[in-house]
C-alpha cells in the first residue's frame, strides 16, 4: 500500500496537467527504509513525447547523488499517460528497475490540462510482474 | 587502474548487496570485464551485442560515457564510475 500526503498527490497531478499532452515524470524521495514519500522532485521528460518518457541522463545522475547525500531513496516514481489508462504499459514494465518503489501512474486523458476528474493508481513492478496496490491519502 | 564502481540497487544481487565495489581496467570495457570476473553475470546486464544497453547509463565521474568514448572510454586511477538504469517508460 502507498500512503501519501494529499499535497504530494496534487503536485503530481498539477505536473501531469501542465505537461499534457506530453508525458510528465518525476520522483518523490523519502528517507531510506521509511517507505514514506516526502520530497517532490519533478523531472524533465527528455523524450518530450505523448507516448514515452525518460529522465535526462545528467539530471538522473544529479538526482541519485542528491538522494544518496540525504540518505533517501525514490519512494515514488511517477509518470502520466495522456491518452490511455493509468496502467503500466509494456515498456513501463520492461524498464522498471526500482523493485522497492511505488510506480504511480496518472492519466490525463479525460481532462487534459484542465481541472476535473483524473485517474491515479499505484503499482509495484518486480521482475516484470505488475501488482496494483491501494493508495491511502493523508491530510496535509 | 583501480576504480570504484557505484552499483544500482537492481544489480546489487550480483555484488552481495555492496553499493560500491572496486574494479580494474584501462578502459570501461576492461572494467566491465573485470567486474564480471568477480560478479559473474553482471556484464550481461550492462551489455548487449551492440554494446552498452540503451537503457543503462554509465557515468565516468560526472559524464555519461555516451558523450565520451562509450566502452572505449579510457579510465584513470581513482576515477569513479556510476551505473544507473534509465528511468523511462511509455
Amino acid at each position: 500500500m502507498l500512503v501519501i500526503r494529499r499535497s504530494l498527490v496534487d503536485a503530481m497531478v498539477t505536473h501531469a496537467r501542465a505537461d499534457h499532452p506530453d508525458e510528465a515524470c518525476g520522483v518523490i524521495a523519502g528517507p531510506d527504509g521509511s517507505d514514506r514519500p516526502e520530497r517532490f522532485v519533478p523531472m524533465v521528460n527528455s523524450a518530450r513525447s505523448p507516448t514515452f518518457y525518460e529522465f535526462d541522463s545528467g539530471d538522473l545522475l544529479r538526482l541519485y547523488r542528491d538522494m544518496d547525500d540525504r540518505d533517501e531513496v525514490p519512494v515514488v516514481i511517477y509518470h502520466s499517460h495522456t491518452a490511455t489508462e493509468a496502467y503500466p504499459s509494456r515498456t513501463d514494465v520492461s524498464y522498471a528497475s526500482e523493485p522497492a518503489a511505488h510506480y504511480v501512474l496518472i492519466s490525463t486523458r479525460e481532462t487534459g490540462t484542465e481541472d476535473g476528474p483524473y485517474e491515479l493508481r499505484s503499482y509495484r513492478i518486480v521482475d516484470g510482474a505488475v501488482t496494483e496496490e491501494e493508495v491511502r491519502f493523508l491530510a496535509g | 587502474m583501480s576504480v570504484e564502481v557505484r552499483v544500482p540497487t537492481i544489480l546489487r544481487t550480483y555484488t552481495a548487496g555492496e553499493k560500491v565495489v572496486a574494479a580494474d581496467g584501462a578502459s570501461l570495457e576492461a572494467v566491465i570485464q573485470d567486474l564480471d570476473v568477480n560478479y559473474p553475470g553482471i556484464a550481461d546486464r550492462l551489455l548487449d551485442e551492440s554494446g552498452l544497453r540503451r537503457f543503462v547509463n554509465v557515468y565516468l565521474n560526472d559524464e555519461d560515457v555516451r558523450f565520451l568514448d562509450g566502452l572505449k572510454t579510457p579510465i584513470a586511477d581513482a576515477d569513479s564510475i556510476t551505473i544507473l538504469p534509465a528511468v523511462a517508460g511509455g
